[in-house]
């Protein structure tokens, strides 16, 4: 089979990729190795969240918002997505200290942040415990059902004439005077000249296979959801530091992420951890004592690929003309996913796009000297 | 060598008494606060009856479990009300909460004696209060003392519809009717199968027969159209095989169709399952002696495919032995060919059973769209079929757990326990493909709901 375009991965990231590509004109055929959305994509938090995050995600952030807020109209589905404001709080000076330095860092992106004193957060929530000290407020923040939007941007994609096909294991991929070959396990051939790597964790292993090895690691974060209560926390809630995260949703579910499960990516296969879960818990109580009692009925996580410095690559291959790389988000693509497409359909078709990359490229990991191996 | 046993059924009763005649000292935990497992469950102490009244047929048997329990209990490291909700396999530890508890327990073999719970399919009126499984309208009665409802209807099929009618009916409660999904003449091909635990099939013939002595009124092939009332149960209505609309007034149904094993730790312990064509239930891999590919880790009982009390009682022996032999013990080579021999003799019957009263997959199929399918979700049948659908705007959902994640249905406090079998008939049937292709629900941790706590108590 033979295209303009082959995106390798069909998690958010790639099927908003072959969303926008379809659309600008582009033949895109897309392989997946399981169903769209079948790994982090569709297992994560949900959490569509801005505030917090490192300042070269920033501007991608707030391009993905902008879709995000038109996700109805662009997929058929907004695929849950409520702007219920994400609180960010504090459990100490420390901490206290972290929320206000971030102040400016939104400022300079535009980002909406409101900080919230000792006086006023347990006025304004006073279901929070007592170990809280002070709370940053992000209004345009949210949440989403993950399980809803890889599928639908996959069912948008086709729509607009991209070939994505499901059960499709990639096993080789190499580059000749033709361009791109990928090999399934069916042994079915697929050719384009231009090549997207957005296979997740998995995209190391494709980096590789074109000399670029990078350090990639799983990441596996562990989630938990209760039986439903009455609704009553309604923005979606972090910590500084990141050990607990929770949001309700409005049939009354709690859903609690902290610490990490296990994995092992060649299977692939991941469980939540009984310790991690017990520990998450506990904060959890500690921040919403109310929780007290409430029943976990279900635990899960996922495989996410993470990078040293906690930020994705982005961008074109060091090594091979025609080669795009966008993996690795390092536990928080979930919201990134929309933007992501259309960031690499411009890189691929307009060879420019509107955000500044130079943060993510992959000769970040390249070793001095070689081009090509990975830092020690 | 540390063993931990879960179950206090039949089955985790014997593998136990083998255990601990080879000087063993496992650790056993069950849920319940006594031994016995289901079938041979003990009332609360207040409530103390006698063996024959409770059990019937089985008093001698349910006596002399409960002896063997009670005399294994000082010598083991027994821990009841206590829920394992996860299983870490690599690690080999157990997590377990009882009460505000938590701990974690260590074991080089563990043995799954986790049995059963019944089958049911969704009835429009089947959320209704007063309307139970089998199971619980028989619990009502042998844990309780007190039946589910004065006017009742038994629905379903399988030998614990009969057996259940059966023990109401003589403890003295009105049995309104029986209606058994099964037409007679597929129970009568079967028959000559069941012949060959003879005695276990005249009891099944008993119950039936003393119904029909006592005036029970009793439909075989029918099919169930609904269990009417607003507020509580007041009727059920069925058609008979000629197609005629039948109605009785009632105001409690059991309803099951046949057991489906309890299997969650198994899958979360990563044994593969396969769809067992003639139980119709997934069932997790083990060869004879409750062996399993996931080693350390061993099945007997109703939880490693339904074979009943007697058959669970045998494997429960079975796999300890195989947990001593892998260890290199020494073991009594009579014995295991004595108790390979008798199960290999329970297997013909089993299977002539399953014959006897198969899974009504029309029904399962054919839930009416505006009929509640799982309950725990408020998820109608109709709802689930629009996420297969072409024009579903995430995508058609083309196997179970895709299915559950776009409609919810399965994803409640019971997991889905409850309306997977159903499910996975009404997406086979709509997608022209069968339940085994469409797979099952994955088990995921904690196998029952656990409090949030902020500081666990260990
Ligand atoms: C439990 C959990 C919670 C999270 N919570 C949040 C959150 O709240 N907010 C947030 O923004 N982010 C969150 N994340 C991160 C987010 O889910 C991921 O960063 C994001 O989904 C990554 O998208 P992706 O498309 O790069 O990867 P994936 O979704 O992993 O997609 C990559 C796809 O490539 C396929 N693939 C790999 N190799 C091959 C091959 N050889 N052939 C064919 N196909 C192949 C895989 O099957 C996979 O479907 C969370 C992640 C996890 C695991
Ligand atoms: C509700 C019901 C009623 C039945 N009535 C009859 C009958 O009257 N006559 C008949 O012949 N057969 C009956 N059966 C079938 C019969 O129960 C079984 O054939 C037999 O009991 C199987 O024995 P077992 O040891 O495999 O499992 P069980 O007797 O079911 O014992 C399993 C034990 O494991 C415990 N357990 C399970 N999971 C966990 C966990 N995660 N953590 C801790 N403990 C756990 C349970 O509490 C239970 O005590 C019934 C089955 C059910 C489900």
């Amino acid at each position: 089979m033979k295209a303009d375009v082959l995106v390798l991965g069909g998690g958010g990231a790639g099927c908003s990729a072959a969303l926008h590509l379809a659309q600008r004109g582009a033949r895109v055929v897309l392989l997946e190795r399981g169903l769209v959305g079948g790994q982090a994509s569709g297992v994560n938090y949900g959490g569509v969240r801005q505030q917090g995050r490192h300042p070269a995600e920033l501007p991608i952030a707030r391009r993905s918002r902008e879709i995000w807020g038109r996700m109805k109209a662009l997929v058929g589905t907004d695929a849950e997505f409520t702007v219920t404001g994400h609180l960010k709080l504090a459990r100490n000076e420390a901490e206290e200290a972290d929320l206000v330095a971030y102040l400016d860092t939104a400022k300079e992106y535009r980002l909406p942040l409101r900080f919230i004193g000792r006086n006023s957060i347990h006025r304004e929530y006073p279901w929070l415990g007592p170990a809280v000290v002070a709370g940053s407020f992000a209004p345009e923040d949210g949440a989403a059902n993950p399980r809803l939007l890889a599928p639908a941007l996959a069912r948008a994609a086709r729509e607009a004439g991209a070939v994505l096909l499901e059960n499709t294991k990639v096993v080789s991929q190499t580059r000749d005077v033709d361009g791109f070959l990928l090999v399934s396990e069916a042994g079915d051939e697929f050719r384009a000249p231009v090549l997207l790597n957005m296979a997740g964790f998995w995209g190391g292993a494709v980096a590789e296979a074109f000399g670029e090895p990078v350090p990639v690691s799983p990441l596996s974060p562990n989630m938990m959801v209760t039986e439903p209560v009455p609704y009553f926390i309604e923005p979606n809630l972090g910590v500084v530091g990141g050990n607990v995260y929770l949001r309700q949703i409005p049939r009354g579910n709690i859903i609690v992420g902290g610490g990490d499960g296990e994995s092992d990516p060649a299977t692939p296969w991941s469980r939540p951890l009984a310790e991690v879960s017990i520990e998450a818990m506990g904060h959890a109580v500690r921040l919403v004592p109310s929780l007290a009692g409430v029943q976990v009925i279900r635990s899960w996580t996922g495989i996410d690929g993470e990078m040293p410095d906690r930020i994705p690559v982005i961008g074109p291959s060091g090594t091979t003309p025609g080669l795009f790389h966008a993996f690795g988000f390092s536990g928080h693509g979930f919201q990134l996913g929309p933007a992501i497409g259309a960031i690499m359909t411009e890189l691929v078709l307009d060879g420019r796009a509107d955000v500044p990359l130079e943060a993510f490229a992959i000769s970040r990991f390249a070793g001095p000297g070689d081009g090509g191996g990975a830092k020690a | 060598m540390k063993v931990a046993v879960v179950g206090a059924g039949p089955a985790g009763i014997r593998a136990v008494e083998v255990l601990v005649a080879a000087g063993l000292r496992p650790v056993w935990i069950d849920e319940a606060a006594e031994g016995g497992g289901r079938i041979y469950q003990r009332p609360p102490a207040p409530l103390k009856r006698d063996a024959k009244a409770l059990y019937g047929f089985e008093a001698g048997r349910a006596t002399s479990l409960h002896a063997a329990f009670d005399a294994l209990r000082p010598q083991v490291d027994w821990r009841p009300e206590t829920l394992v909700w996860h299983i870490r396999p690599g690690a080999k530890q157990l997590h377990t909460q009882s009460g505000p508890r938590r701990d974690q327990v260590e074991y080089d073999a563990a043995i799954l004696c986790t049995g059963a719970m019944d089958r049911v399919v969704p009835l429009p009126g089947w959320t209704l209060p007063g309307v139970t499984t089998l199971g619980g309208a028989q619990i009502a009665l042998k844990a309780q003392g007190c039946g589910i409802g004065r006017r009742v209807v038994f629905a379903g099929t399988g030998p614990l519809l009969w057996l259940v009618a059966y023990q109401y009916a003589k403890a003295g409660a009105e049995v309104a009717a029986v209606l058994d999904t099964t037409p007679f003449a597929t129970k009568l091909a079967a028959s000559p199968g069941m012949l060959r635990d003879a005695a276990t099939f005249a009891k099944g013939i008993y119950y039936i027969g003393w119904l029909r002595a006592h005036g029970v009124r009793i439909a075989e092939g029918v099919t169930p159209i609904g269990i009417e009332g607003e507020a509580g149960v007041s009727g059920i209505a069925w058609r008979d095989p000629g197609g005629r609309e039948q109605r009785v007034d009632c105001d409690a149904v059991g309803m099951g169709w046949g057991l489906k094993p309890e299997a969650q730790l198994a899958d979360l312990a990563g044994i593969p399952f396969r769809h067992d064509p003639l139980q119709w239930n997934w069932v997790p891999e083990r060869d004879v002696a409750g062996r399993t590919a996931i080693a350390g880790h061993y099945l007997a009982g109703d939880g490693a495919g339904i074979g009943g009390a007697a058959v669970a009682e045998l494997a429960g022996a079975r796999a300890a032995l195989a947990v001593l032999e892998d260890a290199g013990r020494m073991v009594d080579a009579a014995q295991l060919s004595r108790l390979d021999a008798a199960l290999a003799r329970q297997q013909g019957f089993r299977a002539a059973l399953d014959r006897a009263f198969p899974f009504p997959r029309a029904l399962a199929a054919g839930v009416a769209d505006e009929t509640i399918l799982c309950r725990c979700e408020g998820l109608r049948a109709g709802e689930l079929r629009a996420a297969l659908a072409a024009d579903h705007a995430p995508g058609p959902a083309s196997e179970l757990n895709r299915a559950k994640a776009f409609s919810r249905a399965g994803m409640g406090r019971c997991q889905g326990r409850v309306c997977g079998t159903a499910a996975a008939e009404i997406m086979a049937a709509a997608l022209g493909s069968t339940p085994e292709a469409i797979g099952r629900l994955r088990g995921q941790p904690p196998v029952k709901p656990i409090p949030l706590v902020a500081e666990p108590v260990a």
